[in-house]
């Protein structure tokens, strides 16, 4: 059993919300590095940690998003570390720490970038965040499946497990990353690449989400990360908010575990209410 | 004459290389700059943006055919300009203050160059009074903004206000797109036009010059 299976023993697991827009709540700037506050503002960072552990998350994610020597400057080691150590402390042993791995944001197709350097960026970053102590590595907000199979490919050298999760926000039934994959070559990409699990994040709603999981679950038999957004942002007295309430957002909790979910969260436009509402809909299920 | 077809497909085919030869082919054979970019690169960039429409490409195949496109236009660029012919509008283009994504950006400025615009691509994490001194400098008639981030929508409202502080907002359409931008963020802000793609952007560019 791999040890993601063992900890989706007890059935699917709660992950955590959104944490950019909870940053800006505690005072981060827009257009501000929200990796760099691992080190500058530590106690923050825990606090939206502390927050989605409080509010019942299983599996919490690291300030790591962007902390990839292509993605952003600065001292990532300390980064990475950093952001492992302020998740671990938040978490106080009541949650997992899967550690986030954003894109490169650089296109492999138009030779932005090449194959090495993207895996020497992937490379750095997972051992940082593995030394770091983290539970798994989570390589998340993927639209390429070959920068995936890179991602994938280091992060797996650590020896931890390693989710592939992509985005599906193109095309018009919304169930291909910007660069036309279908769940179906995700997962095959994921399988082919030796991740331990695959998944859907960011894109679109969780009305969508139910569908892309059933496609992610039926293609392979890896376990299934999901994180869809809170609806789409709207200006609301010249605030953005997003259109979806944690009680219309955990409507959708049984419905995404009927499909094969094991992890269930929510992405942009959340918050620990959200969380709130999952396990609310995990004891009405029960 | 050469046979401009050829031209024509291997844009479509997202071939560079023989675009290349096709286009120095047809200027060898003395075809207008403008026949080669109006009657095939542009052509030719429409039916890349159909076929997008219609989930035939996605971003890769898009992406290969700009660069045929961009290839071709880097040759006809300079006799074009020799001949004094005017492009269909100038548009600035660029991804709003604090936010560095530029792939979607990227990707809207090859197109709208495909369509004929002439495109000022101010990069990345631009702030609003840079929008306005290239608007002003290069007398541009139209703006596209871009932004992937939730968190730096806002900045798009910020650089439509300060046109419209600057007294400038008459002179200039602004389209905006992005992940998170919707039709109705547009309306919000007062922005002229939203584009869900970067195909869509094109025709979008085109009707807000002409209205």
């Amino acid at each position: 059993m791999t040890r993601l299976a063992e900890w989706l023993a007890g059935g699917p697991l709660i992950s955590d919300g959104a944490w950019g827009t909870q940053l800006q709540a505690r005072g981060l700037a827009p257009g501000e590095s929200p990796d760099t506050w691992n080190l500058t503002h530590p106690d923050r960072v825990e606090a939206v940690a502390r927050a989605y552990v409080e509010a019942g998350s299983q599996v919490i994610l690291t300030n790591t998003f962007r902390a990839n020597g292509i993605a952003m400057d600065g001292d990532l080691d300390a980064i990475n570390r950093a952001g492992v150590a302020i998740s671990r402390r938040a978490a106080e042993g009541r949650a997992l720490v899967f550690a986030s791995m954003g894109p490169t944001g650089k296109m492999l197709l138009t030779a932005e970038v090449t194959p090495a350097q993207v895996f020497a960026a992937f490379d750095a970053q997972a051992a940082a965040l593995a030394g770091a102590g983290a539970d798994a590595l989570l390589v998340e907000t993927l639209s390429d499946p070959d920068e995936a199979r890179i991602a994938v490919h280091a992060a797996k050298r650590t020896g931890l497990p390693v989710i592939g999760s992509f985005a599906f926000d193109s095309g018009r039934r919304k169930d291909r990353t910007m660069m036309g994959a279908t769940p179906e070559a995700v997962a095959a990409a994921m399988v082919e690449a030796g991740a331990d699990g695959v998944g859907a994040n960011c894109g679109v709603g969780a009305e969508f989400a139910a569908a892309i999981c059933g496609r992610l679950r039926a293609a392979c038999q890896l376990p299934v990360w999901i994180k869809p957004n809170a609806g789409l942002p709207v200006l609301v007295e010249g605030e953005i908010c997003y259109d979806v309430s944690p009680n219309l957002f955990a409507s959708h909790y049984a419905a995404l575990c009927a499909a094969g979910a094991g992890f269930v969260g929510a992405c942009c436009g959340s918050s620990p209410d959200f969380i709130r509402a999952l396990v609310t809909a995990r004891c009405a299920s029960n | 004459m050469p046979d401009l077809e050829q031209l024509y497909a291997a844009v479509i085919e997202g071939d560079w290389k023989a675009a290349v030869a096709a286009t120095n082919a047809a200027v060898a054979a003395g075809v207008p700059p403008l026949t080669i970019v109006t009657g095939h690169l542009v052509r030719a960039m429409d039916e890349v943006g159909r076929r997008f429409d219609c989930e035939d490409y996605f971003v890769p195949e898009m992406l290969l055919s700009a660069r045929a496109m961009k290839a071709s236009m880097e040759i006809v660029r300079p006799l074009l300009v020799a001949t004094g012919a005017e492009p269909v509008g100038r548009v600035v283009i660029g991804t709003v203050k604090g936010d560095l994504h530029d792939i979607g950006k990227n990707l809207v400025a090859s197109m709208l160059e495909g369509g004929g615009f002439e495109v000022i691509d101010l990069g990345a994490d631009v702030s609003p009074q840079r929008f306005i001194e290239a608007v002003t400098e290069r007398d541009a008639n139209l703006v596209a903004l871009s932004a992937l981030l939730t968190v730096t929508m806002p900045s798009m409202k910020a650089t439509v206000d300060a046109f419209q502080s600057a007294g400038l907002r008459a002179q200039v359409k602004i389209m905006v797109g992005g992940a998170p931008v919707t039709q109705q963020y547009a309306d919000t802000i007062g922005a002229d036009g939203y584009s869900e793609s970067a195909a869509a952007a094109v025709a979008l560019a085109r009707r807000l010059v002409l209205a």
